[in-house]
């Protein structure tokens, strides 16, 4: 069966390691923070100017000062530090985040990622998302396998303006874990019940398929 | 050196139909929202508001946008905007969209004295277009100019009377850096102290980068997404 949002979000969990600072964008990387492996220590970074972010607080504690880059209201983990958007980007653009991972619209077997803008349509914006694409060096995109009309996300080329060129390098989805090397998607793991010729077909880019593609363990 | 005025009325005194304005803030938080409810009462149009976001459609820059005060924006996420989307879409705003650690460090040279910087983000994108490219160990990087201001507001938690700022939690963001790159910063702020008052150590924004402070009447501090977990 295909994952819902927070089986990627559990099976994104799992590439998490020890040391990690880590930026979550907004949506299904939101969740991620729940599902930390045991015996690993990370923290989070929120762009707004967070290290070190807590979970919501509890009711009734809400500090309309404290939020993450989600606008939601958060907490700070003892540790915990607040800065400017400057010294926040700083710590983004030079490499001092070792994960960054975030939604898209589309992802190219190129590692292009657009998730900012619809022409005509949808204009949002792109936020601190160029900023963390052009220099993070672990890019994990979550997003869902195909959109609503049901086409593939996962192309030859993004038709949609870019985020950020040649920058991507694992896609999570409800259907299964690509990794993106040489100009190539790569299938690593499916979810759980979900064939090979499903990813295959729910595929538009080139996707290279192994012999043996393991279920992944969630 | 005393930089404490009255009230927000002398604080804005100055501002007029089209000029730049820096505002702090990301979403509502750390929004200087005394001011922003003044500009909407003077009736002042046609302004450029350099901003990370454009509020809510009731609040923050939200209330210049449904007068139609605002003639460009330059931000890095509009998203919970509607009337904002409307009237980009519709050609009636002009809008410089410019990625957000691009928008902080843009307004930091501003303040700095640097006029431009090579940065790698949004090399590949629409943003390059128009601008010059260079190679820094292999990688590509776009110059990107320092953003000033006619006038930048920013809003604080604590300043003292000679206009030094303290921020709280992440009401801090785009603040520092807009402070230091307005022509003239007004400072919005919740409590001022006497000179002294406040640890030299523990100051965020030095009042060198300040000329004007006032406190604030009233603050709604709105929650945009209020998320909390069971007490339990």
């Amino acid at each position: 069966m295909a994952l819902d949002k927070i089986g990627i979000a559990k099976r994104i969990a799992q590439e998490l390691q020890d040391g990690w600072y880590v930026n979550l964008g907004i949506g299904i990387p939101t969740l991620v923070a729940n599902y930390i492996p045991e015996g690993i220590e990370v923290e989070f970074q929120s762009e707004n100017g967070l290290l070190g972010m807590g979970p919501f607080p509890i009711e009734g504690e809400e500090d309309a000062d404290l939020i993450n880059a989600g606008k939601q209201t958060v907490t700070v983990m003892d540790g915990g530090v607040i800065f400017d958007s400057a010294t926040s980007f700083a710590m983004i653009r030079g490499q001092h985040v070792q994960l960054t991972v975030l939604g898209a619209m589309e992802v190219a077997q190129n590692g292009d990622i657009a998730n900012w803008k619809i022409p005509g349509k949808m204009v949002k914006g792109m936020g601190g998302a160029m900023d963390l694409v052009a220099s993070a060096q672990n890019i994990i995109v979550a997003m869902m396998h195909t959109n609503k009309k049901g086409e593939s996300k996962l192309l030859k080329e993004c038709t949609l303006p870019l985020t950020g060129v040649g920058c991507v390098t694992r896609v999570v989805t409800n259907l299964a874990v690509i990794k993106i090397e040489e100009g190539k998607f790569h299938l690593v793991e499916r979810a759980p019940g979900v064939s090979v010729q499903e990813i295959i077909d729910a595929t538009e880019g080139e996707l290279v398929v192994p012999d043996n593609v393991p279920e992944m363990v969630l | 050196m005393n930089k404490i005025v009255k009230d927000v009325n002398e604080a804005l005194v100055g501002i007029k139909d089209g000029v730049t304005i820096m505002l702090g803030g990301f979403g509502l938080c750390g929004i200087p929202e005394n001011s922003i409810q003044k500009l909407v009462d003077m009736g002042i149009k046609d302004l450029t508001c350099i901003s990370n976001n454009a509020g809510v459609d009731d609040f923050g820059l939200g209330l210049l946008l449904q007068k139609k005060q605002i003639k460009k924006m330059i931000s890095s996420y509009v998203g919970e905007n509607d009337e904002f989307e409307r009237q980009m879409l519709s050609g009636e705003l002009e809008v410089d969209l410019i990625p957000q650690g691009s928008l902080a460090e843009r307004c930091r040279a501003g303040g700095a004295g640097i006029p431009a910087f090579y940065t790698p983000a949004g090399f590949g994108t629409e943003v390059a277009e128009g601008k010059e490219v260079k190679i820094f160990n292999g990688k590509p990087h776009i110059l990107e100019s320092a953003l000033e201001a006619d006038f930048a507001i920013v809003k604080a938690w604590k300043a003292d009377t000679a206009g030094n700022l303290i921020y709280k939690a992440t009401a801090r963001n785009f603040n520092p850096m807009m402070a230091m790159a307005g022509k003239i910063t007004i400072a919005e702020v919740e409590e001022i102290v006497p000179a002294g008052e406040l640890d030299p150590n523990f100051i965020h924004t030095p009042g060198i980068f300040v000329q004007r402070v006032f406190k604030g009447e009233r603050f709604e501090k709105r929650i945009e997404q209020r998320t909390t977990r069971p007490k339990s």
